[in-house]
Parts: structure tokens; sequence; C-alpha cells
């Protein structure tokens, strides 16, 4: 447990150093809900449509949150030095996701206000408890597979064209859920809020899911050969 | 794991081939390590020095032959060989956003090792003052390496592998650096390094095996180290 | 030591075809050409559909075959991790069968559309099958994509593997939950849709016919498939005992 604290603080530091979600990240996400905007030119389309707006950003961040965690693993084969500390890489895995879950749901808090500025969205009392469930559970399945996969690929040539590829088709369920709850938690007309925790509990088993899956993966993919 | 041949014999390979996208950087190799031995590889650029230490440390598969490091079969269990072996490759290791105490402390942390055992080995290999308080992007090639010693000494590793650790120190580092190998090896290390230098240290040579095209062309016994100077050429 | 088979079989193949094979094509090709005959002249047209019903006897076949390879990657793939010693066999039947997989299912998508624009009037329909499907798809693609990487064949066996055991946990969870996105806005369906074709003796033999007939062209494609990949991997050692001979000979001299 507390190797895992130490490699998340780790990737937290050298975040607070960089300013990596600060600098690029959090402009990106905040571009890509403002074009979404641009792109529909409809004011109730865009209402109707931001909790899957939101949602889209944060799973094109993720892309690049992912990456830039390998990327100071990688760069100058910290990882080697890293996986040879401990008999268990599975904490090294949960480690590095908590580090990426914090950074999500910073982001995702942002975009979230972003969008009832932009966009109009509503939250109320029960929605907000509903709402900030959701980030929770979306977040961190976003993290377990995003860590994952962002694995599976670090070591390849071509990674960052192969992460998309691999980790959006599994994460579409996600990317639905997280939507439609969200939705709920907005007021929507079209789904209502025992839906909205209906899909809450989905994503919950998701992230269970794909995070168990990735401690038993962690190990033989991290160990490369190169 | 720990049966007697295990704990005297540190690396032992045996015709051991490794292929690099079908070119064989290690085109049949045979050896014998004992623990606590002290050995420096020597071979020109492309001999097979850097693939040794990498199959020893659990990094490349093992295509042909045998190959067991610390008692641990490396064609069945490569992944068991590495939280036993240290290896100090080509890259260093370090986090480039991190100062060069907070690399080393980190893996302390990781091993459980005391905060004492940070400062010690830090001071040890002279990155103390500003340089410790330095972030390891801005380090120079030297303070860098010096860093990521401090790493394997702070890791307690049984096996060190160090990939031209001399390369970028100076003549006073260089020093420290053998006196640090010995420290290690005396404490019960088995420690190997690649080197370039055909005049090492004269008044204490280490045991010296030499590579060529990926095989053994020599291995000469060590000297000024109480032992007699025996030269054997392997068969 | 690794699982390279010994030179003298090498020596004795000419090919990738054996007697077993060439009987396996023989049948599938026989049955390929009945099917043909059958389903475009023999079969009536629906009442309902016309002659797009014809659509069905590709379709059906070609989505069945597709899922099969899904189901054998996926077998294939857990093998080569648990039987460790076998590792490169068991990926070289993932890797072949996961590549005829992603061309059946990309015959069955387009054939599925085709027919949709005819029954329904419009190329696609968020339908969970369909849905799942195409995500199966991309997913293949991605699997494909890895295995194009050029790394250390036992690494690329384990990454693969990895990545198809994953696809067996994220299409139930995709089929799940858009079938519960859909159940929220609309209820047309393929199922409902599906149900309306009366199939008489003939067409169902011939159905079926197709099913069994694509099954064996996938098997035969599968074991050619992972023939050459074989073929290919002796090739690389036989050019690595060259290779140390040329070395040790260098140092010889």
């Amino acid at each position: 447990m507390k190797s895992i604290i130490v490699v998340a603080r780790k990737d937290l530091r050298i975040e607070g150093r960089s300013r990596t979600l600060l600098a690029r990240v959090v402009p990106f996400a905040l571009l890509v809900l403002v074009l979404f905007a641009v792109a529909l030119d409809s004011e109730p389309l865009i209402l109707r449509a931001s909790a899957g707006l939101v949602w889209m950003a944060i799973l094109f961040a993720t892309m690049l949150v992912v990456q830039r965690s390998f990327e100071i693993e990688t760069s100058d084969a910290a990882l080697d030095s890293v996986l040879s500390c401990t008999s268990s890489p599975s904490r090294v895995y949960f480690g590095k996701a908590l580090a990426t879950f914090v950074q999500l749901f910073a982001l995702a808090t942002l975009l979230v206000l972003c969008s009832v500025v932009l966009y109009g969205s509503r939250v109320d009392g029960d929605g907000l408890v509903l709402l900030v469930t959701v980030m929770l559970t979306a977040t961190a399945g976003l993290s377990l597979v995003g860590t994952l996969y962002g694995v599976v690929v670090a070591r390849l040539n071509g990674r960052d064209s192969l992460l998309p590829l691999l980790s959006l088709p599994v994460l579409a369920p996600l990317l639905i859920g997280a939507a439609r709850a969200t939705e709920a938690a907005f007021g929507s007309q079209t789904i209502d809020m025992s839906n909205g925790w209906a899909w809450t509990a989905l994503l919950a088993v998701y992230a269970v899911v794909f995070g168990s899956a990735g401690a038993v993966a962690f190990a033989p993919l991290a160990q490369g050969d190169s | 794991m720990s049966s007697t041949v295990a704990d005297a014999t540190a690396i032992h390979l045996d015709d051991a081939v490794v292929a690099l996208g079908g070119f064989p950087a290690l085109a049949g190799v045979t050896l014998e390590i004992g623990t606590g031995e002290l050995v420096a590889l020597r071979g020109a650029n492309g001999s097979g020095k850097s693939t040794l230490l990498r199959l020893c440390a659990g990094l490349l598969p093992l295509t042909r032959g045998g190959a067991t490091v610390l008692g641990v079969d490396l064609a069945d269990h490569r992944d068991a060989a590495r939280t036993l072996v240290g290896l100090l490759g080509h890259d260093n290791g370090l986090y480039a956003d991190l100062t060069a105490r907070e690399n080393v402390r980190f893996i302390a942390e990781m091993v459980g090792a005391p905060n004492d055992d940070v400062e010690s080995s830090l001071a040890r290999l002279g990155i103390d003052g500003r340089v410790a308080r330095t972030r390891a992007a801005a380090l120079s090639a030297g303070q860098r390496r010096r860093t990521a010693l401090a790493s394997l000494v702070v890791r307690r590793a049984r096996l060190w592998l160090l990939d031209e650790p001399h390369a970028g120190l100076d003549s006073a580092a260089r020093q420290e650096l053998d006196s640090i190998l010995r420290d290690a090896t005396r404490s019960g290390a088995t420690v190997v390094y690649t080197t370039h230098d055909v005049e090492s240290r004269p008044e204490s040579t280490p045991r010296t095996i030499t590579l060529t095209g990926g095989t053994v062309t020599s291995d000469v016994a060590g000297a000024g180290l109480g032992e007699g100077v025996a030269p054997r050429r392997t068969p | 030591m690794n699982t390279a088979p010994s030179h003298v079989a090498v020596a004795s193949i000419r090919g990738t075809g054996t007697g077993a094979t060439r009987v396996l094509g023989a049948i599938s090709l026989a049955l390929l050409v009945w099917l043909v005959v059958s389903a475009l002249f023999l079969t009536p047209a629906d009442v309902v559909q016309g002659d797009s019903v014809r659509i069905m006897y590709v379709h059906v076949p070609a989505a069945w075959v597709a899922y099969l390879a899904f189901i054998t990657t996926a077998v294939a793939s857990g093998c080569s991790l648990v039987r460790r010693h076998r590792t490169l066999g068991f990926d070289r039947v993932a890797g072949a069968s996961a590549e005829v997989g992603v061309l059946f299912m990309g015959m069955a998508l387009v054939t599925g559309s085709l027919w949709g624009r005819l029954t329904w009037g419009t190329f696609w329909q968020w339908d969970p099958r369909l849905t799942t499907t195409l995500f199966l798809f991309i997913t293949y693609v991605g699997y494909l994509a890895v295995r194009q990487v050029d790394v250390d064949p036992q690494q690329r066996a384990r990454r693969s593997a990895v990545i198809a055991l994953l696809a067996v946990l994220e299409i139930p969870l995709v089929h799940f939950s858009v079938v519960l996105w859909r159940s929220l806005h609309q209820e047309a369906s393929v199922l409902n849709a599906d149900g309306d074709v009366r199939l008489d003796d003939l067409m169902l033999f011939t159905l079926f016919s197709g099913v069994v007939a694509f099954t064996l062209v996938f098997a035969w494609l599968v074991i050619h498939r992972q023939r050459l990949t074989a073929l290919a991997d002796t090739e690389r050692v036989i050019g690595l005992d060259s290779a140390i001979a040329v070395r040790r000979a260098e140092v010889a001299r």
C-alpha cells in the first residue's frame, strides 16, 4: 500500500514541476469544448449534448495524461529501475493509476464547471450527489484502463497513435455510461435519476473489472525486452 | 533456489546465445562468476558487452543455451531476476523533473530503506549541497551517473551490472567509484562492469574477461588482490 | 529450447499444403460452388424482402465466422499465456485467426449495411449487435496493429495475448451498455426485422451449408497462415545458425 502512495506522489510531484496538465491538457480540453459548441451551432442542441461533450473532452485529455505518465517512465528507462524495486508490479500500476485519477478528477471538475458556464447546464441538490459520484467512478475507470493500455504501448514504436486505437474502443462503455448518468444529473427530460444511478453502478463494475485485469496484466506487460 | 551451488555462483552462462533481430549479439558465451567477485568486461564496440549485462539483468530473452543468475534460471524466470539485480545501463533511470536527492529518495522509499541511507549514499558519491537540490535534467552527465549509482547503493542489489560506469567521470570520481565497487563486493555483492580502458588502476586489476564478436576470447584472473596472476583461456 | 520446428522437418516442407489441407480446400470449394448456385438460383425470393434476402446467405455465415475467429483468438491467446513452452505455436494460431477474422468481420459489416439499406432504407442502425460488431472490428484492427510492431516474438506473443483477453472483457460490456443505451431511445431492432423472414427447408439448408462452407474456409486459411508464420520463424532460426557461425569464424581468424 505504501509503495502505491510513493509512486503516485512521485508522479504528482513531477506534474507539479513540469505543469503538463496545466500548460497543455487543460487548454486542449477547453478548446475541445469550445470547438464542439461551434460545430453544433445551436444552443438547445448544445445543452442536450453537453454531458456527452464534457466526457468526450475528458476522454481525449485522458490520452494526453496517460501518454505523459509513461513518457516520464520510458525517456530515461526509469520504469526498469522502479520495477526492479518491487516484487509486486501491480503496486506500480495502482500508483500510476492513482496519480492519473487525481489529475483527471481535477480536470473533470473544471470541465463540468465550464459546461455550466459555456453550455448553460444546471445541477441541483440530488443531481450534485449523482454528478460527483459519476465523476469519481468514471475517472477511476478512465485512469485504470488508460494506465493499463499506456503500459501496453509504452515501449512500442508509434505508441502515440496506438494508444487511442487500442483504448478508445474499450472506453466506449464508459463514455456511454458517464454521459448518460451526467445527463441525468443535469436534469435531462429523457433520462431520470434512478437511471443515472444504474449507469453509475455499471461504471463501478467497469472500474473493478478493468482494475483487476490491470493488476494481473501489468507485470508481464511492463517488463519489456528493450 | 538457495542450494550451495547457487550461493557460490552469481552468474553461470552455458553457451548462451542472445539474438537481437536475427543478429547473434552473443554467439555462445560460457562463463562463471562467483559471488563477491569484481569482474571487468572488456571488448570493442559491438562485442556483446552490453548485451551480456542486459541478459543477466533479465531484460533480454535468452535465445539458446543456459543462463543462471543468483540461482534464478533466466530461460524460465527472467522476471524474478530483476529484483535481485541492479543494472546501470546507458540510461540512468532518473526522472528529469525530480532533483538528484528526490530521485534517490524515491528508490529508497520503494525498497523501504531508511532516509539516512539516502544521505550517506549521496555524500559517498559527492552529490551534496546545491547539486542534490538540482533537477536531474540540469545535472551534468557525470553527476547524473553518480546519482544513478547512489540509487544502486541505496537499493543494496546483490548483483551490480554496470555499463561503462567510469565514462564521464573525472579521475577522482573514478577512484571513488572503484572503492565503492570494492566495498560492495566486500559486503557480499557481485559486481560486473564493462570498460573500454585497457590500462586501468595498475595496483589492483580485477578479473578481466574480454569479449570479441559475441564470444569470450580471454579470461584473466585479478592481480593485486592477494591472488596470483593466473591467465586462463576458455576452451 | 524455443519452439522452432527441427531442421529435418523444414527440409521436407515444400509449401504450406498437406494432404489434409488439400482435401479440406477441395471440400470448401465444392461447398462454396453449391452455395452460390443455391443462394442465387435455387432458393426463392422472400415475400416481403424480395431478392435482397439472398444477402443473408453470405452475411450470416460471415458474422458467424467473425465471432468464431474472435473466440479462437481468445482461446489460443489464453493457451499461449498458460502453456509457456508452446507460447509461439499458440500465438501463431491467435494471430492467423485474428487476420482472417477481421476479413470476415468486414464482410459481415458490409453485407449487413447493404441489406439494411435495402430493407430499412439506411446503411446503419445503432442496433446493439451491429454496434458491438463494429467495436469488435476496431478492437481487432488495433490488435493487428500491435502485432505489426517489430519486437521480440515472445514479448509480442505476451503483449498481444493480453490485448486479446482484454477484448473478451470489453465486448460484453460494450454490448450490455449499448443495449441499455438503445433501450432508452427507440425499440427498433434487427431481431424484430429478422423475425419476418420465413425460411423454407431449402433456404434453411442453404444457410446451413453456407455456415459450414465459411467455417471450412476459415479453418483452411488459418492453417495455411499459421504454417506460413511457422516457416518464417524457422527461417529466422536457420538464419541465426549461420549468423552465429559467421561471427565465430570472424573471431577465430
